[in-house]
């Protein structure tokens, strides 16, 4: 029969763990709430939709990834999972409305593994932004839109 | 205390599935196995490394980058198979798609890597088909022919048997 004092340090431990873990969740793509996100095809649909507002569309994770293939009308901003990405991020959008529509995108990853998408749509909502919409890339940027036949464009 | 075992299995249950919902897309080449594109990056050390240089041996090329978290869960099996293989003709290379050679460097050291590692660039995406996703690894008999490309985290014990079943080939 375990004491009173161990029975607690396993509820501690226990509960610890409980926190971690959804604070570790709580950072991932996955924690971002799905009326925040755009599917790829509904994105395409607007894009090609006459009328309708367009986004500033910004790719927020990899240099390298963005020069292969990158959603046409798109800007490069940086990773999002680093300091400097986030402060460029800053830069670009500190002198919009905060009604501006934006899109942010990575697509480096599958979706519960990208590291820079839930810093970038934080960090614009900490600005005020109120018009921001997540696109989900369940697998990665080539599974989820090149090879869907959608819109690509090269280089810088 | 029945609420909190739920709540801690569910966390539990929604970290794993997290960590091992993708699953690597194998694509393994028919009989017009295509050669591997040739070319030349430099090393984290400065010395220039040549695909071609390795004909003769199976190679497992690894796209990759420092903050791609499921690459970050590879590397590790990738240097064990690398010790694992090495003397029987196992040469695993890994291409960096990080942006600047600063990160892959400290990764490279912070977990011992013992392959070498390039620095990849757009243009060798493009030769490969285009890495729009982390990780891809190719690999490559001795031939210089692909065998497979695997794109996402692949399971270790699926490298394992390719690779030991390739080496055994002429």
């Amino acid at each position: 029969m375990m004491s009173a004092a161990k029975y607690a340090k396993s509820v501690v431990i226990l509960a610890a763990i409980a926190v971690l873990s959804v604070a570790h969740a709580a950072g991932q793509a996955t924690a971002i709430p799905t009326t925040r996100l755009i599917n790829p095809e509904e994105l395409v649909k607007l894009l090609h939709t006459y009328g309708k507002e367009k986004p500033l569309m910004i790719q927020v994770g990899s240099h390298v990834l963005f020069s292969q293939a990158h959603i046409p009308g798109s800007e490069y901003i940086g990773p999002a999972s680093t300091e400097s990405g986030v402060q460029q991020l800053r830069k670009r959008v500190e002198s919009l409305p905060r009604t501006k529509f934006i899109v942010l995108y990575c697509g480096c990853c599958p979706w519960g593994r990208c590291p820079n998408v839930k810093p970038a749509d934080d960090t614009l909502r900490a600005l005020g932004f109120t018009n921001v919409k997540v696109l989900y890339i369940a697998d990665n940027f080539g599974t989820n839109w090149v090879d869907k036949g959608y819109p690509v464009a090269k280089g810088e | 205390m029945l609420l909190v075992a739920v709540a801690i299995i569910g966390a539990g249950a929604a970290i794993y599935l997290m960590r091992h919902h993708e699953s690597s897309q194998a694509q393994t080449s028919s009989s017009a196995n295509p050669m591997a594109p040739d070319f030349t990056l430099p090393q984290l050390d400065g010395r220039d490394l040549r695909l071609s240089s390795y004909r003769g041996k199976l190679v497992l090329l690894d796209f990759w980058a420092s903050w791609c978290a499921p690459c970050r869960e590879e590397t590790p099996h990738l240097i064990e198979l690398q010790n694992k293989y090495g003397d029987r003709g196992l040469q695993i290379i890994g291409v960096s798609m990080d942006d600047s050679p600063d990160p892959a460097r400290a990764f490279y050291q912070q977990f011992h890597m013992n392959y070498p590692v390039a620095m990849g660039n757009a243009k060798t995406g493009e030769l490969y088909g285009g890495v729009l996703g982390l990780p891809i690894a190719f690999l490559i008999k001795r031939d210089g022919r692909i065998y497979a490309k695997h794109i996402g985290a692949t399971d270790p014990a699926v490298f394992d048997k390719e690779i030991a079943t390739l080496l055994q080939a002429p």
